[in-house]
């Protein structure tokens, strides 16, 4: 029995169902300070719809989710406060600079604005500071979104893909910052369809399948 | 691990109007489209009903009130779309900011942005259609106070259809209908402020009803966007 001073989102009897499909059924998990996570599973079985019903988007058919023991709606701003969510879609306005839309990403979550530009330079977009982000490529949009993990200070990551569209020294640099995230006590969950150069012993895996009945 | 973040509420206002202002001005057709709009629909109805004036006269207030609902209509798709469609609107939500403060806020810039242009070019086209000069002041005193009101209720709507693919003609059956007490009441003031009587009955009903909205519709705005992006 794991430690439940340590659950940070413990998932119970979670059922999904979209349209006339059951996506998945009576699923239950505790995931803990210090795990990475990976969903796994092929297309449309599922992920994105856990990954949403876990921070709270969608909401699921049956069951429930908690944080620290507490339904995650019971206590909307606290858990948000301690949750980091990236959907497929990174939230960047190509009307703003790169800088801008990190610097709002980052005061709308509570904090400093003023770390952004070195941030930015965390993700290699240093010199593109001031550039509009849609004169930027899909794969510079997605640095953007993500440079708020370097400086975020909530213990729950959900990431849905976040390695698309990124290149291969940027994943190994993620990597390192999800095992360094679950080192200080975090917990990351993503899907991802690579296979996590992190050691094995780190990467717990959740499977969906399809089921048919 | 746990983190507490705090921004105080008049913060995260100012945050997100400053974002959509600066958002705006630098895609002026969302600035300019629906006040060319109102302009050309004013225009047009000299040329359709007759240049002359005692008719002007009469339908004016109607002409003007009519013209700033369907600009308004048209703008309001811009008020959530953009950010349904890039997934900001998800960040939003999932931020540890209230979403009555956040959706005030937005619908707020949207306001400044098209419903206060649409205010300093009213006495013009009153003007042009021969509007009586006693009405004038009514008639910038029901737009100040009205058109708040249609982009309060007008997000609702907006944040009903956000997620469906060509919510343009569902939008506007489900808005106009409730922009009618607006319509039916500025339009009373004006005439009645032509006939050099009081008006503040009217007024006093019309910011009933901003204040109305002012303090529900934030609500439902918010509850009609969770439903929109589950």
């Amino acid at each position: 029995m794991p430690n439940q001073t340590t659950a940070l989102i413990t998932g119970s009897n979670l059922t999904c169902i979209r349209g006339d499909r059951i996506l998945f059924e009576q699923l239950n998990f505790q995931i803990n300070a210090g795990d990475i996570v990976q969903v796994e599973g092929p297309n449309g079985s599922g992920k994105t719809s856990l990954l949403r019903i876990l921070c709270g988007l969608t909401a699921p058919f049956e069951g429930e989710v908690l944080f620290k023991q507490n339904l995650i709606g019971d206590n909307r701003e606290l858990f948000h406060q301690n949750l980091l969510y990236i959907g497929h879609l990174p939230g960047v306005k190509g009307e703003m600079a790169a800088q801008e839309n990190l610097e709002f990403n980052l005061s709308l979550h509570g904090l400093d604005a003023a770390q952004a530009e070195q941030t930015l330079s965390e993700v290699n977009l240093f010199g593109f500071e001031d550039s509009l982000a849609s004169h930027l490529s899909a794969g510079q949009h997605r640095r953007i979104s993500l440079a708020r993990l370097f400086s975020s200070k909530s213990p729950v990551w959900i990431l849905d893909e976040p390695f698309t569209a990124i290149d291969k020294n940027g994943v190994k640099r993620l990597e390192k910052l999800f095992s360094e995230h679950a080192q200080r006590g975090g917990c990351v969950i993503l899907t991802t369809h690579q296979d996590l150069a992190l050691p094995s012993d780190l990467v717990k895996k959740i499977s969906l399948d399809y089921c048919i009945f | 691990m746990m983190f507490e973040a705090n921004l105080s509420y008049r913060a995260v206002f100012v945050l997100v109007v400053k974002r959509d202002l600066t958002i705006a001005l630098r895609h002026r057709d969302d600035i300019f489209n629906p006040l060319l709009f109102f302009i050309i629909v004013v225009t047009l109805f000299p040329l359709g009903v007759g240049p002359e004036s005692t008719t002007l006269t009469r339908i004016a207030p109607g002409i003007i009130w009519v013209a700033a609902l369907l600009s308004t209509l048209l703008s309001l798709d811009r008020l959530f779309k953009s950010d349904h469609m890039d997934g900001s609107l998800e960040q939003m939500l999932l931020s540890p900011q209230p979403v009555f403060i956040l959706v005030l806020a937005k619908v707020f810039a949207h306001w400044l942005i098209t419903g206060l242009p649409l205010i300093l070019v009213a006495p013009l086209l009153a003007v042009l259609l021969h509007m009586n000069e006693l009405s004038y002041g009514a008639l910038i005193l029901t737009l100040l106070i009205g058109t708040p009101v249609l982009s309060l209720l007008g997000a609702v709507g907006v944040a009903l259809t956000v997620g469906i693919k060509k919510g343009g003609v569902l939008l506007s059956l489900l808005v106009l209908p409730l922009f009618i007490p607006v319509l039916i009441f500025a339009t009373s003031a004006i005439d009645t402020a032509a006939m050099n009587l009081p008006y503040s009955g009217q007024l006093a009903i019309i910011a009933s009803l901003l204040f109305g909205s002012l303090t529900l519709a934030p609500f439902a705005i918010g509850a009609a966007l969770k439903v929109s992006t589950n």
